[in-house]
C-alpha cells in the first residue's frame, strides 16, 4: 500500500473498512464544514421559534425550547464525537501502556493489573459511570472535555485486555526473538519491532474505544446526566423525552439524532470490521 | 464428571474480589464527591414547602447521625460492609423510610422479565440462524438475513427503541406508547386480560433488545461454525451416512455452543445496561426506570443499592456460567491459568 492512490486501491478490496470510514469522514465533515452554514447559537435553547415543523427557514424544525434543530445536529455531532474521542484516545493510551508492560514484561505487575481488569470486566462499566457521573459536583456544569475524562475512567479496561493479548502472541515470535539477539533493549523492541506489527490492533482498540466513550455518554446523558444545556445528541434524547415528542408526533425531533446516532455506530462497526479483515486477511469477512 | 475443587475455589475468591470492589467503589465514591445528598434534600424540602431555613443546620447534622455520616470513616466503612453483607441496602434518601432492598423486589421481577425473555429469544435464534448461514448445506437465502442484523447489532437498544416507539406505538398504534400495563387495569395476576395487557407492554421494550443482540450471536455463531464444518468428526459422522439434521444439531451445533455460553455470560453486564436505558426510554416500571428516577432526584442509596444489586447478580450469573463450564465441555483443563 502506497500513497493515496495505494490506499484508495486497497479500500476497494475491503468495502467495509472504505465505507465505514466514509460515513466517519460524511460526519466530520457535516459538523465541521456544516458549522459554517449555521449559527452556533441557535442550537441553544430560546434562539427560535418552538415546535417548527421543518421547512425552507429551519430545514431540520425547531424542538419545545427553541433550538434549531440542524444547528443542535451540527453542534451536538461535534460535542459528542469530541467526547467520544478524548475517552478513546486517553483509554487506547493507558490501555496502550498497560497492555505492553503487562504482556511483554509478565511477572507480578501483569498478575495485579490482569486481575483489576478483569475484576473490571465484570462489573458493567455503564454503571460504574452511573455512580461517577452522579457524584459529580454540579453536573449540570459538565464540561465537553470533563465528560470525556469520566468516559475514560472506565475506557482503557478493553484496550488494556486487547492489546495485552495481541502482544503475548507476538512475544514469542521469531522476529522478537532475533531482535532480543541482535542486543535490543525491551522498550526498543516494543517501540521498534512491536508497535508497527500491532499498528492494525491498536487502531481496532482505538475505534472500539470512541465507540465505547460515544456509547457511555449517550447513555449518560440520556438519564440527565451531563450538562443539560449543551446540545449533544444524548442530550437531545434527554429534551425529546422530557417534552414527550412522542404524543406530540414531533417526527423531525425524533428521527435526526436517531439517524446519525445509527449512523455513527454502524461507521465504528463498518471500521472495526474492515481494520480486523486488515489486521487478518486470511479470516473470513464477516459481512 | 468431577469439577475440580481448586478451579471452584478459585472462581469464588474472584466471585468475592469482584463483590468487594463493587461494594468499596460504592462506599468510596460518595464520600470523594462534594456532594452532600442530606443537605441537597433538606434545602430541597425547606424550599419546596416555602418553610423558613432556621434550625436547617440542626436538621442535617441530625439526619446524618440518623443515617450513621458523623461516624470516622473507616467505622463508617465497616458499618457499611457488615451490612452489605447482609443486603441491607439502607433508606431511600427521597423516600424514607422505604428501605433501598424493597424498591429493588417491586421493580426486579418486571425487568427479569422483559431481558430474560428477550435475551433467551436473541441468544436462541441468533445462535440457530448464525449456525445456518455458516453451514454450507443451509438454504441459501439466510445469507441475506445477515447485513441488516449486523447493522442492527450496532446500534444501542435505547436508540433503536425511540424509532420502535414512533412507528409501531405512535404511528401505527400497534403497542402501548410506555408503561408496564394500562393504568385503568388493577393489577391482577390472576386474570388473564391483566396478564395479556403486560405481554403487550412489555414486546416493544422487548423487541427493541431483541433486536440488537441477535447480529452478535449469529455473527459469532457463523464464524464458529465454519470452522466446525471442516472437522474430521463431521467427516467421519458423514461417512457413518447420517441424516443432515443429525450431523446439523447433535454434532456440529453442539461443539460450537461452549463459546456461545461463554460470551453469553461476559454479555450479560453489557445487556443489562442497555436494558436499564431501554426500560427508561419506555417508562417501565422496572429497576432501569427507578434508577433514572433516582439519578433524577439524586437519591443516591438507590442510586448506588440498585447499582450494587446488578453487579452482584451478574457476578453470581458469571460464576455459575463458571462452574457450568467443566459439565458442559469436559475438554477444558482446569489445572492452573483460569
Amino acid at each position: 500500500m502506497r500513497g493515496l492512490g495505494g490506499f484508495i486501491n486497497y479500500l476497494r478490496r475491503n468495502p467495509a473498512l472504505g465505507i465505514g470510514l466514509g460515513i466517519l469522514l460524511f460526519l466530520m465533515l457535516f459538523s465541521t464544514v456544516g458549522e459554517m452554514f449555521i449559527d452556533p447559537d441557535d442550537a441553544y435553547a430560546l434562539s427560535t421559534p418552538i415546535n417548527e415543523v421543518p421547512s425552507a427557514e429551519y430545514p431540520f424544525g425547531t424542538d419545545s425550547q427553541g433550538r434549531d434543530l440542524l444547528a443542535s445536529m451540527v453542534v451536538g455531532t461535534r460535542m459528542t464525537m469530541t467526547i467520544g474521542m478524548i475517552a478513546g484516545v486517553i483509554g487506547l493510551g493507558v490501555g496502550t501502556v498497560l497492555g505492553f508492560m503487562t504482556g511483554y514484561f509478565g511477572g507480578l505487575i501483569d498478575t495485579v493489573i490482569k486481575f483489576i481488569v478483569d475484576v473490571l470486566m465484570t462489573i458493567p462499566s455503564f454503571l460504574l459511570l452511573i455512580m461517577i457521573a452522579s457524584s459529580v459536583p454540579d453536573p449540570d456544569q459538565m464540561s465537553i472535555v470533563q465528560m470525556g475524562l469520566i468516559l475514560s475512567i472506565v475506557s482503557w479496561v478493553r484496550p488494556t485486555r486487547a492489546i495485552r493479548a495481541q502482544v503475548l502472541t507476538m512475544r514469542e515470535r521469531a522476529f522478537v526473538m532475533m531482535a532480543k539477539l541482535s542486543g535490543m533493549s525491551g522498550m526498543e523492541i516494543i517501540i521498534k519491532e512491536l508497535m508497527p506489527n500491532l499498528m492494525p490492533y491498536l487502531a481496532i482498540s482505538l475505534a472500539g474505544a470512541v465507540n465505547g466513550g460515544v456509547l457511555g455518554s449517550l447513555g449518560l446523558q440520556t438519564l440527565g446526566l451531563g450538562n443539560l444545556r449543551e446540545p449533544t445528541l444524548g442530550m437531545t434524547i434527554y429534551w425529546l423525552r422530557y417534552y414527550n415528542a412522542f404524543l406530540r408526533g414531533m417526527w423531525w425531533w425524533i428521527l435526526e439524532p436517531v439517524f446519525i446516532i445509527a449512523l455513527a455506530f454502524i461507521g465504528f462497526l463498518l471500521v472495526s470490521i474492515g481494520l480486523d479483515e486488515f489486521a487478518n486477511p486470511r479470516t473470513r469477512r464477516t459481512v | 464428571m468431577r469439577i475440580p475443587i481448586g478451579y471452584i475455589l478459585r472462581r469464588m475468591g474472584f466471585l468475592v474480589a469482584v463483590l468487594w470492589t463493587a461494594a468499596t467503589i460504592n462506599f468510596l465514591i460518595p464520600k470523594l464527591t462534594p456532594r452532600d445528598p442530606v443537605a441537597e434534600w433538606v434545602t430541597q424540602k425547606i424550599a419546596s414547602a416555602g418553610a423558613s431555613s432556621v434550625g436547617m443546620d440542626e436538621q442535617i447534622a441530625s439526619l446524618k447521625a440518623l443515617y450513621g455520616l458523623d461516624k470516622p470513616l473507616w467505622q463508617q466503612y465497616l458499618t457499611y460492609i457488615y451490612n452489605t453483607v447482609q443486603f441491607n441496602l439502607s433508606f431511600s434518601i427521597q423516600n424514607y423510610p422505604k428501605p433501598v432492598i424493597e424498591i429493588i423486589q417491586e421493580t426486579i421481577w418486571w425487568t427479569l422479565g422483559f431481558v430474560g425473555t428477550a435475551t433467551i429469544l436473541a441468544f436462541v435464534i441468533g445462535t440457530v440462524i448464525g449456525a445456518l448461514v455458516g453451514w454450507s448445506r443451509a438454504p441459501k437465502f439466510l445469507q441475506f438475513l445477515m447485513p441488516p442484523l449486523t447493522m442492527f447489532s450496532a446500534v444501542p437498544a435505547f436508540i433503536l427503541s425511540l424509532i420502535l416507539i414512533y412507528y409501531l406505538a405512535f404511528k401505527a398504534q400497534l403497542f402501548p406508547l410506555r408503561g408496564g400495563y394500562s393504568r385503568t387495569l388493577l393489577v391482577d395476576w390472576h386474570s388473564l386480560d391483566f396478564i395479556w395487557d403486560v405481554v403487550h407492554h412489555a414486546m416493544l421494550p422487548a423487541l427493541s433488545l431483541l433486536l440488537v443482540s441477535i447480529g452478535g450471536w449469529a455473527l459469532s455463531m457463523r464464524a464458529m461454525m465454519v470452522t466446525v464444518e471442516g472437522a474430521d468428526y463431521i467427516t467421519f459422522a458423514e461417512a457413518k451416512g447420517l441424516k443432515g439434521a443429525t450431523i446439523f444439531f447433535r454434532y456440529a451445533l453442539r461443539n460450537t455452543l461452549l463459546p456461545q455460553v461463554t460470551s453469553l455470560a461476559m454479555q450479560l453486564g453489557f445487556i443489562v445496561s442497555g436494558a436499564t436505558l431501554v426500560e427508561t426510554m419506555f417508562g417501565y416500571p422496572g429497576i432501569g426506570t427507578r434508577l433514572g428516577g433516582a439519578i433524577a432526584s439524586f437519591d443516591y442509596n438507590v442510586i448506588y443499592g440498585i447499582i450494587f444489586f446488578l453487579v452482584v447478580g451478574i457476578a453470581l450469573a458469571t460464576f455459575i456460567v463458571d462452574l457450568m463450564y467443566p459439565i458442559l465441555d469436559p475438554r477444558i483443563s482446569y489445572s492452573g491459568g483460569g
